[in-house]
C-alpha cells in the first residue's frame, strides 16, 4: 500500500502540478480542445468528425493567423466514446482554460452538463446530447444547435407524411436505434404523436454489443412490414443496419435516418443501397472555397491525418460545420467583450448570439453550405430546418426543399422535460445575463 | 534493519494473529493514513484528485470485493460491472425517492440491494465450477445491463435513459454532484474504502475468511469438515457483492456525476478482474497494487508524450497505450504470477533480514 | 391467463400462422450459429490441447480479417493477402508460445486466461495503430465469395437465403470435417490428442509441447480468419465484431468446453435458439432479449450437466 500510494503520489503529484503550469497560455492564444475518438467500436463514425473538426481550425490558424488576430491551440484529446475517458480528458483540459468542450457522445454530455456553469465552460453538444438543453433559461451553459433529435424526428415524420404528421395516420411506423440514450430520446414523442396521430409505433433496439448482429431485428421488420423505418443508429451499427436493409430488400423508399450515417457507411452496402435516404442541415462535397483552403493548406502541407477522398463526406462536412460554429462563437465573444483573447465565460456569450446567416456563410467562404442559424438566450438550438438527401450510388442527392420541425407539438414536451430535468436535479435558476438585444 | 520485529513479543493469541504484527507495520499504516488524509488534500490538485485518486480509490474497492470471491472463496467471476451498476441503480432510486435522508446513508444501504441480487445469481455456484462459472456470471452481467436500459423505473423515466446526480450534503458541504469540490469527494470517498478496507481485512483473517479459503483449497474436503458450502459460497457472493455495490454508487454519484448503462459494461468487469489478478488473488493490498497498474499506469503514459514533448497525435497515444498495458499486464503475470502482492511481502521478507541475510 | 396466453399460445399460433418466417428465423439462427461455432471452436482447439481458455480468439478474428483487408487495400492481391495473413497469424502463434506460453507454464488456469486478456488488449492496439480504427469492407469480390440471394417459395411465403451465408456453412463444415480427418488420422493430430489427454505422458513419449501449441495456436488463427471473413462480409470488419465474439461463450459451456461436436451442436442450439426467443418472445419483454438469452439458456442446460453436453464428465477427487 506504501508503494502504490508513493508511486502515485510522485506521478500524481508531478501531473498535478505540471499540467497548469506547462499550461500556463500566453494570452495571444485560445484554448480549443477537441474531444475525438479515432478508436474504438464507434471510430468509424468519430474518425471523419475529428478531421473535420481540426482541419478547418487548422485552416484558420494557417489561412488567418487563428481568429481576429489570435492563434487558436487545437488539442486533440481521445476518449474512444468513453465516458470515464472523456471524463479524463475534460479534467485534463480543465486547468488549461478551454473556451469550449465538444464531447462528441451523449453520455459524456450528460455527465458535464452539471459541471459546465460550475466550471463556467460553455457545452457544444451540436445536434446531440440532451434534447431539453436547447432551453437557454434553463440551461445557460449547453448549446446544441442546430435542431435537436425531437426535431429530427418531426421532420422525418412530416416528410414521410406529406408535409404533414397527419399523413401518417393509420401507418405503422418502425424505430430502429441505438439502444442508448441517444436512440431513446425520441421515443417519448414518438409515443405522443402515435397516439394523437393515430400511427402504430414498432420499436426494434439495437443494443451495443450486437450492433453487427442485427439479423434478428430485421426478421421483426420484415414481419411487421412498416410503412416507414425511421433510423437513429452510430458507429458500425449505422453500415449494418443499411446492409441488412439492401439484404431484406427493404423497399429504400420506406428507410430514412437520422443525420449521422455516413457516405462510407452506405456506400459498404453496394448498389442496393441507392435511394438511401437521411436528414442533413449542411452541404457534401468539397466545392466551398473553405474547403479548398483545407485541402491547400492543411492536407496539402501535411498538417492532418485526413485522406483525401474523406473531404466533403457527410461526416467530414459536419465536423467542419461543428468548428464553424466553434470559431463564429469566438468571433461573437471578441466582438461583444472587445477582448481578443476570450475566455469561456466570453464564449458563452457568443454562442448564444449566432447569427449565421446566408451573407455570413459567403463571407466565411461556404456559400449555401447549411441555412441559416440564430441563436438566443433562450434558444440555444435555433431549431432549424433540414433536408433530406438522398444516396445515388456515388454521392448525396437533396431530395427535400428545407423542412421546419413541428414546433406546436415539439415544444410543449421540450418544456417538460427542461422543467422535469431542473426539478429532479435542484436545477439553479439562470443568473447569467443576456446580451441579445 | 529498520524494519525487523525482535524485542517484539506477543503474548496472546490475538496478538499473533492481529493484522499489523509488527510495529513498523503499523507506523507504516499510520503514516499512509496521514499522507492519504491530510496531505494528499492538501497538496492534490483538481486533476489528480478527479481523475485519479478519486478512480484509483473506487476501483481498488471494487477489487477488494471481487477478491473476497475470486481470491478467497475461487468463484470466478464476470458479472462485477453489473454488481456495481445494481449499486449505482440502487442507490439513484433510494436518493430519489427519499432525498431527505443523507446520501452517505444510501450509499452505504444501496450495498445490501447488490448483495441480495449477489445471491440469486450465486445460487447457481453450488453446482458449477470454474470457467463455468464464469459464464453464469456472465448471464447475470448481460441480464442486468439489459435490465438497465429497459427498465424504465430503474432511471425514474428520464427520457435520456440515463441516471444523474443531484446535489447532497454533509454537514452543510457539497459531497455529491458539480458543487462538491474534488477534495470533499476524495474524502468521502477515502473514508468509506478505508473503513470497508478495514472491515474486509478483518472478515477474511477471522472464521469466515478461513470458512472461504477452506472452500477454496477444495470445496470437498471443506464440506467433509463440516463447512456448509451453501452457507460459504453465497456468503461470499452476499459480502462481495455487497463492496462492490458500494463502489458503484460511489462510481456514479462521486466520479461520473451521471452514468448510462454502459457505464456499467464488460470493460469493467474484466477491468476489476485484472485488478485483483494484477494485485494478486487473495490479498486486500492488492487490490489496491492492482488499481495502481490499471488505473493510474494508463494515465500516466497517456500524459508521457506530451510532457516530454513528443507530438504523437492522441489517438495514436491511445493505440499505444492499450498496446503497452497488454505487453505490462504478461510481462507482470510472468514476473509474478501471484501478483504484486507476492512481490510485496517477498520484499518486506527481504527487508526484514537485511543487511544480513544469513 | 393473458399472461400465458401471450407466452405459450401467442408465439406458436404465429410461427403455424407464417411459416415463412418461422423458416427463415430459424436459417437466420443457424447461419448465426454456424458463426458463433467456428469462433467457440477456435476456444476448443487451444482448450483442448493446452488447458488455456484464450479469450484473445475474439480479437484474432478481428484482428485476422483486418490485416487481410488492410493488405487488400495497400493494392496486395488477394489471394496473396491471404496467404500473408495466414503467415501473419502463423506469426501470431509462434509470438504467443514463446513470449506468454512458456514463460507460464504450469500455472494456474486463471492466470492463463489473465494473459490471453493481455494479449487482447495488445492486438487492439496494435491492430488500431497498423490498420485504423476505421470499418472497412470486407473484399468478398476478390475471393470469390457469392453475394446476392436465392429466394424460395416455401409455404406460400417466401424464404431468402444468402450465398454467402450458404457458403459460410459450406466451409465450416468442410473445415470441421478437414480437423476432424487431421486430429484423426495424422501423425500431428494424433500427438495433440495425446497432449490434450495428459501433458505429462504426451512429453514423456516424446511429443514437442511447444511445436503441438505452435499448431494449435495457429489452427485456431486460421479458423479465426475464416470466421473473420464471413462475419467481415456480413456487416463491416470493425473492432465492434470483438464484442459477438462473446456469444461464443455460452456455446463453448454448452457444448462443453473440450469438445468439437460440442462445439458446433452449441453454436445452433444457441444461435437457433436466441432468434426463435428474441423474435416469438421478445415482443414481451420490450425486445433485446438476445443480449442475455444465450447465457440464460446455456445456464438452464448447466444447472443439469454442469459439464456441458458433451464435455468430459469432471470427477472430483479428495
Amino acid at each position: 500500500m506504501k508503494r502504490s500510494l508513493l508511486k502515485s503520489l510522485v506521478g500524481g503529484i508531478a501531473l498535478g502540478l505540471a499540467l497548469p503550469a506547462g499550461a500556463a497560455l500566453a494570452d495571444d492564444s485560445i484554448y480549443v480542445p477537441l474531444f475525438t475518438y479515432r478508436t474504438g467500436p464507434f471510430a468509424g463514425s468519430g474518425t471523419p468528425i475529428a478531421d473535420g473538426m481540426h482541419d478547418y481550425l487548422a485552416m484558420l490558424n494557417a489561412r488567418d493567423g487563428g481568429i481576429g488576430g489570435v492563434k487558436l491551440v487545437v488539442d486533440e484529446c481521445e476518449t474512444g466514446y468513453d465516458t470515464k475517458k472523456g471524463l479524463e480528458c475534460y479534467d485534463s483540459v480543465k486547468p488549461k482554460n478551454p473556451v469550449l468542450v465538444n464531447p462528441w457522445s451523449t453520455g459524456i454530455t450528460l455527465s458535464l452538463i452539471p459541471k459546465a456553469a460550475v466550471d463556467k465552460i460553455p457545452i457544444l453538444s451540436m445536434a446531440y446530447g440532451l434534447s431539453a438543453s436547447a432551453k437557454g433559461d434553463v440551461f445557460p451553459w449547453v448549446f446544441n444547435p442546430p435542431a435537436t433529435y425531437w426535431d429530427g424526428l418531426s421532420e422525418i415524420l412530416k416528410s414521410a407524411g406529406g408535409g404533414s404528421i397527419e399523413g401518417l395516420k393509420g401507418k405503422t411506423v418502425g424505430y430502429l436505434y441505438f439502444d442508448a440514450g441517444f436512440g431513446k430520446e425520441p421515443i417519448p414523442l414518438f409515443q405522443t404523436l402515435a397516439k394523437e396521430i393515430g400511427f402504430s409505433l414498432k420499436l426494434y433496439p439495437v443494443a451495443a454489443a450486437d450492433m453487427q448482429n442485427q439479423s434478428s431485428k430485421w426478421l421483426d421488420i420484415r414481419r411487421d412490414k412498416p410503412d416507414l423505418l425511421v433510423m437513429y443508429g452510430w458507429g458500425a451499427m449505422n453500415p449494418t443496419a443499411i446492409k441488412e436493409a439492401v439484404k431484406a430488400e427493404f423497399p429504400m423508399d420506406k428507410f430514412i435516418s437520422i443525420w449521422w450515417p455516413n457516405d462510407a457507411d452506405v456506400a459498404a452496402a453496394g448498389d442496393g443501397a441507392k435511394g438511401f435516404r437521411e436528414l442533413n442541415w449542411h452541404a457534401t462535397g468539397a466545392n466551398f472555397p473553405a474547403l479548398a483552403d483545407i485541402q491547400k493548406l492543411v492536407i496539402g502541407t501535411g498538417q492532418s491525418q485526413t485522406p483525401k477522398d474523406e473531404v466533403g463526406s457527410v461526416l467530414y462536412n459536419r465536423g467542419v460545420y461543428n468548428s464553424v460554429l466553434i470559431a463564429e462563437a469566438i468571433a461573437r465573444a471578441q466582438a461583444i467583450t472587445g477582448k481578443k483573447a476570450v475566455t469561456g465565460e466570453d464564449v458563452r456569450r457568443g454562442l448564444e448570439n449566432l447569427d449565421l446567416d446566408a451573407a455570413r456563410f459567403k463571407a466565411l467562404g461556404l456559400e449555401n453550405f447549411a441555412g441559416p442559424l440564430k441563436t438566443t438566450c433562450l434558444d440555444h438550438n435555433s431549431h432549424s430546418a433540414t433536408f433530406v438527401q438522398q444516396w445515388d450510388g456515388a454521392k448525396w442527392v437533396k431530395a427535400s426543399d428545407p423542412i421546419g420541425p413541428d414546433t406546436a407539438r415539439v415544444r410543449p414536451l421540450l418544456d417538460e422535460a427542461a422543467a422535469n430535468y431542473a426539478q429532479k436535479n435542484a436545477w439553479p435558476v439562470r443568473s447569467e445575463v443576456c446580451d441579445n438585444k | 534493519m529498520f524494519y525487523r520485529e525482535a524485542g517484539q513479543y506477543k503474548t496472546t493469541y490475538a496478538a499473533d494473529m492481529a493484522i499489523f504484527p509488527i510495529r513498523q507495520d503499523r507506523f507504516g499504516v499510520a503514516l499512509i493514513l496521514f499522507v492519504a488524509f491530510v496531505i494528499i488534500p492538501a497538496f492534490g490538485g483538481p486533476f489528480f484528485l478527479n481523475t485519479m485518486m478519486i478512480p484509483f480509490l473506487i476501483l481498488s474497492l471494487a477489487g477488494i470485493g471481487l477478491n473476497l470471491l475470486t481470491g478467497y472463496t475461487d468463484l470466478l467471476s464476470l458479472g462485477t460491472g453489473a454488481f456495481m451498476g445494481v449499486g449505482a441503480y440502487a442507490c439513484y432510486k433510494l436518493e430519489t425517492a427519499f432525498p431527505q435522508v443523507n446520501i452517505l446513508v444510501w450509499i452505504v444501504t444501496s450495498g445490501f440491494v447488490s448483495a441480495a441480487v449477489g445471491v440469486a445469481f450465486g445460487l447457481p455456484s453450488l453446482r458449477i465450477k470454474g470457467f463455468y462459472l464464469a459464464v453464469a456470471t456472465l448471464a447475470a452481467q448481460f441480464f442486468l445491463e439489459w435490465c438497465f436500459s429497459r427498465v424504465p423505473w430503474l432511471v425514474n423515466d428520464n427520457d435520456s435513459g440515463a441516471i444523474e446526480v443531484p446535489n447532497a450534503t454533509l454537514f452543510g458541504v457539497f459531497v455529491t454532484g458539480p458543487n462538491a469540490t474534488p477534495t470533499t469527494r476524495y474524502l468521502v470517498a477515502l473514508t468509506i474504502v478505508a473503513a470497508l478496507a478495514w472491515i474486509a481485512s478483518n472478515i477474511v483473517h477471522g472464521r469466515i475468511g478461513r470458512m472461504w479459503m477452506a472452500v477454496r483449497d477444495m470445496d470437498i474436503a471443506a464440506q467433509l469438515i463440516g463447512i456448509r458450502l451453501l452457507n460459504a459460497k453465497l456468503l461470499a457472493f452476499a459480502v462481495s457483492s455487497f463492496i462492490v455495490g458500494v463502489a458503484g454508487a460511489l462510481m456514479v454519484f462521486l466520479w461520473l456525476g451521471a452514468a448510462e448503462p454502459a457505464a456499467f459494461n464488460i470493460d469493467l468487469s474484466f477491468e476489476i478482474l485484472f485488478i485483483v489478478i494484477i494485485g494478486g488473488l487473495g490479498s486486500i493490498v492488492g487490490a489496491f497494487f492492482g488499481a495502481t497498474v490499471m488505473h493510474l499506469m494508463p494515465i500516466a503514459l497517456r500524459a508521457l508524450p506530451p510532457m516530454v514533448g513528443l507530438p504523437i497525435e492522441a489517438a495514436r497515444v491511445d493505440q499505444l497505450t492499450t498496446m503497452i498495458t497488454g505487453i505490462l499486464i504478461v510481462v507482470f503475470l510472468i514476473a509474478e504470477p501471484h501478483g504484486l502482492a507476492r512481490l510485496w511481502r517477498t520484499a518486506k521478507q527481504k527487508l526484514r533480514v537485511w543487511p544480513f541475510p544469513y | 391467463m393473458d399472461l400465458l396466453h401471450a407466452v405459450f399460445v401467442d408465439p406458436v399460433a404465429q410461427m403455424i400462422s407464417a411459416p415463412d418466417l418461422l423458416a427463415q428465423t430459424v436459417w437466420e439462427g443457424f447461419v448465426a450459429g454456424v458463426l458463433y461455432a467456428l469462433i467457440a471452436l477456435g476456444f476448443v482447439l487451444i482448450y483442448k490441447a493446452s488447458g488455456v481458455f484464450n479469450f484473445a480468439q475474439g480479437i484474432m478474428m478481428v484482428f485476422a480479417a483486418l490485416t487481410l483487408v488492410g493488405l487488400a487495400e495497400k493494392g496486395v492481391p488477394a489471394w496473396i493477402a491471404l496467404g500473408l495473413t495466414i503467415a501473419v497469424m502463423y506469426g501470431l502463434a509462434v509470438g504467443v508460445e514463446r513470449l506468454v506460453l512458456r514463460p507460464l507454464v504450469n500455472q494456474p488456469d486463471i492466470i492463463l486466461l489473465m494473459a490471453t486478456l493481455g494479449v487482447t488488449y495488445f492486438l487492439i492496439g496494435f491492430g488500431e495503430l497498423v490498420f485504423g480504427g476505421n470499418p472497412k469492407s470486407m473484399i468478398t469480390k476478390e475471393l470469390f465469395l457469392p453475394s446476392g440471394a436465392i429466394n424460395l417459395a416455401l409455404f406460400g411465403g417466401r424464404v431468402q437465403l444468402q450465398k454467402l451465408d450458404i457458403a459460410a456453412a459450406a466451409i465450416a463444415i468442410v473445415m470441421v470435417a478437414g480437423l476432424a480427418v487431421f486430429f484423426q488420422k495424422t501423425r500431428i493430430g494424433r500427438a495433440l490428442r495425446a497432449v490434450a489427454d495428459d501433458h505429462q505422458a504426451a512429453l514423456s513419449v516424446g511429443v514437442s509441447l511447444d511445436q503441438i501449441w505452435v499448431i494449435v495456436w495457429f489452427t485456431a488463427g486460421v479458423v479465426a480468419l475464416a470466421t473473420g471473413i464471413f462475419w467481415g462480409a456480413r456487416s463491416d470488419v470493425s473492432f465492434a465484431l470483438q464484442v459477438v465474439s462473446l456469444k461464443a461463450l455460452p456455446v463453448l459451456i454448452l457444448g462443453g468446453l473440450t469438445s468439437v461436436p460440442g462445439a458446433i451442436v452449441g453454436g445452433l442450439i444457441i444461435g437457433v435458439g436466441e432468434k426463435l426467443g428474441e423474435f416469438y418472445w421478445g415482443p414481451l419483454l420490450g425486445g433485446g432479449i438476445e443480449s442475455w438469452l444465450a447465457y440464460i439458456i446455456a445456464l438452464v442446460f448447466l444447472l443439469f450437466r454442469p459439464q456441458g453436453l458433451f464435455g468430459e464428465k469432471i470427477i472430483e477427487r479428495i
